[in-house]
């Protein structure tokens, strides 16, 4: 048997919400797959109404639970997750899953600018449009982006995998260390140090294995990859600033 | 940071209703700008030999009757002037420049914030959940409201550098973000001799626009020469009388939201902003692109007509 609880936003205030997510909520979990340490149920959904465009709803957590926010989410939803499975049946402002380290936050709906921005790990899905810097800073994890991502997405990610089946924005993978990233779409404009790579199997199979882990379509053979081309690694004084 | 808000109301007989939708908007926002904010709404334009003034009173005592009755002695013909708090809506067909002349001289503390034969204009120091409830923003009628919360990072905080900025007749904008050029834009109009009340980046941009259309322009076609001049940050929400349009920098710096129904187009900085609205989960709610303008006719009941810039 397992249990919910629902919170109503329209009710109670986020930091209401997110104390008792933060303090009670590991206790009520089962987190050893056994007991919970109360006699009841283990707790293993949250429901959130209402959320109303509100901020940093449900960041900051760290332990095994689904959360389910029904409606438009404000800036910064889900930041910090450890664990945790957090679902968004909206749209979400800036800033979704930022610093994720574990765990998943899928997006039903377009983010705004800077989904998984500087995030570890985890995956972070986003079913519908990303805006702008997706993926900024990215030092990990996988980012998921079913339709189109805006300028400047993936700027100077240093580690992880980022998909975007859709078309990417300008300046894409700008500054780019050691990330990869697969367009299916059309890709408007690569950022400095960007470049272009052939596809490999073992990309393709990269491709296929995180849209299935992700739950989401697409055609692994008409990714393209983009990766870094290293050339700002080391300080070029011939260059005169110019890349 | 700051806040900005509209709505433009696609129904006549939602007209009634439009302080009352626009006002939780405007509170909302004042967690982006708590220091000052403004509120501009355009109603059914007044007769075109006459002109709707907004007028400010930054004095200590204010007598609005005196201030009407001194425009009736002045010889200025029939006025009407409607009082709320500090603001006052004279009704006269005074032409503007003998107007500014009486004020500067007989009632120098009463400050002209707007003109036009539909646009009326509050704006005030303050919370703004406290402003709105000074001036009775709930019971504004009209088609359409562009509203702003400031939290002030450049020019100082007074009632003259709260938005909205208005220029020329019926048109105001509202600004999130920051100018990095407004003094040499300031400087290259007032070698035309255009004047300016404060140092506030955002009236150079208002002013810049209602300069191009004064040259003929669209404010469309004022935008997008904008695109070239304005350097820095900003979204920009601008009205005139028959239309309200938005735009965001290149880089997409500050954030704006649309939700448009059947019934209404809402703009906010956040969707937090609009979350109030009647029929908003059933609402097409998109984020704008960087350098598109959007526009949205009074006299329009569909789609906006957007028109994308050459990238």
């Amino acid at each position: 048997m397992t249990a919910s609880r629902d919170f109503d936003l329209a009710e109670m205030s986020v930091r209401e919400l997110n104390e008792f997510l933060h303090r009670e909520l590991p206790e009520l979990v089962d987190v050893s797959q056994g007991a919970s340490i109360h006699d009841d149920d283990p707790l293993t959904r949250i429901n959130v109404f209402n959320p109303n465009g509100g901020h940093s709803i449900a960041a900051g957590l760290d332990c095994a639970v689904e959360v389910e926010i029904h409606g438009h989410a404000g800036y910064f939803i889900a930041g910090m997750n450890k664990q945790a499975r957090v679902t968004v049946h909206g749209n979400v402002g800036w800033s979704v899953a930022e610093n994720m380290m574990s765990g998943e936050v899928r997006v039903k709906g377009h983010a705004s600018e800077s989904a998984a921005a500087s995030m570890h790990g985890g995956l972070a899905v986003i079913e519908g449009d990303a805006s702008s810097r997706c993926g900024i800073s990215l030092k990990g994890g996988r980012v998921v982006v079913a339709g189109n991502v805006g300028h400047f997405s993936a700027f100077m990610a240093q580690a992880g995998t980022m998909i975007v089946c859709g078309d990417a924005g300008a300046n894409l993978g700008d500054s780019l260390y050691e990330a990869v990233i697969y367009v299916g779409g059309k890709i408007h404009g690569l950022g400095a140090d960007a470049r272009e790579e052939p596809m490999e199997t073992s990309d393709v199979e990269a491709v296929r294995s995180l849209l299935s882990e992700a739950d989401v379509e697409g055609d692994p053979e008409t990714f393209r990859r983009v990766a870094s081309a290293r050339s700002l690694y080391h300080w070029n004084a011939d260059a005169h600033q110019e890349y | 940071m700051c806040g900005i808000v509209g709505l433009l109301l696609k129904r006549f007989d939602h007209r009634t209703s439009l302080g009352a939708l626009v006002t939780p908007m405007l509170d909302c926002m004042g967690d982006r700008g708590p220091d000052s904010a403004g509120l501009a709404v355009f109603l059914e334009p007044v007769d075109a030999s006459l002109r709707r003034y907004s007028l400010y009173w930054g004095g200590e005592t204010i007598d609005w009757a005196d201030l009407l009755l001194g425009h009736q002695e002045a010889g200025h013909g029939a006025a009407t002037l409607e009082s709320t708090a500090d603001n006052a809506v004279l009704i006269s067909d005074v032409a503007e420049a003998e107007l500014c002349t009486w004020l500067t001289t007989r009632w120098p503390a009463v400050h002209l914030l707007s003109v036009g034969r539909s646009i009326q204009l509050f704006k005030d120091e303050g919370h703004p959940r406290d402003i709105a409830a000074r001036y009775r923003f709930d019971q504004l009628a009209g088609s359409h409201a562009v509203g702003h919360t400031r939290m002030a990072t450049e020019s100082m905080v007074s009632p003259a550098h709260a938005h909205p900025f208005t220029a020329g007749e019926d048109f105001c904008l509202v600004h999130n973000g920051s100018l990095s050029n407004p003094n040499s834009i300031r400087r290259r109009l007032q070698r035309r001799g255009i004047r300016f009340q404060t140092d506030n980046d955002t009236e150079a941009g208002c002013r810049y626009l209602e300069w191009r259309m004064q040259e003929g322009d669209s404010l469309e076609q004022a935008l997008e020469a904008a695109f070239d001049v304005l350097d820095g940050f900003y979204t920009l929400l601008m009205a005139t009388g028959e239309k309200l349009v938005l735009v965001r920098d290149a880089f997409a710096c500050k954030p704006a939201v649309v939700a448009e129904t059947d019934d209404y187009v809402a703009v906010g900085s956040e969707f937090r902003a609009l979350a109030h609205l009647p029929g908003i989960s059933d609402a097409n709610v998109y984020e704008p692109a960087p350098e598109q303008i959007y526009s949205w006719s009074v006299a329009d009941t569909v789609s906006p007509k957007t028109t994308a810039v050459a990238s």
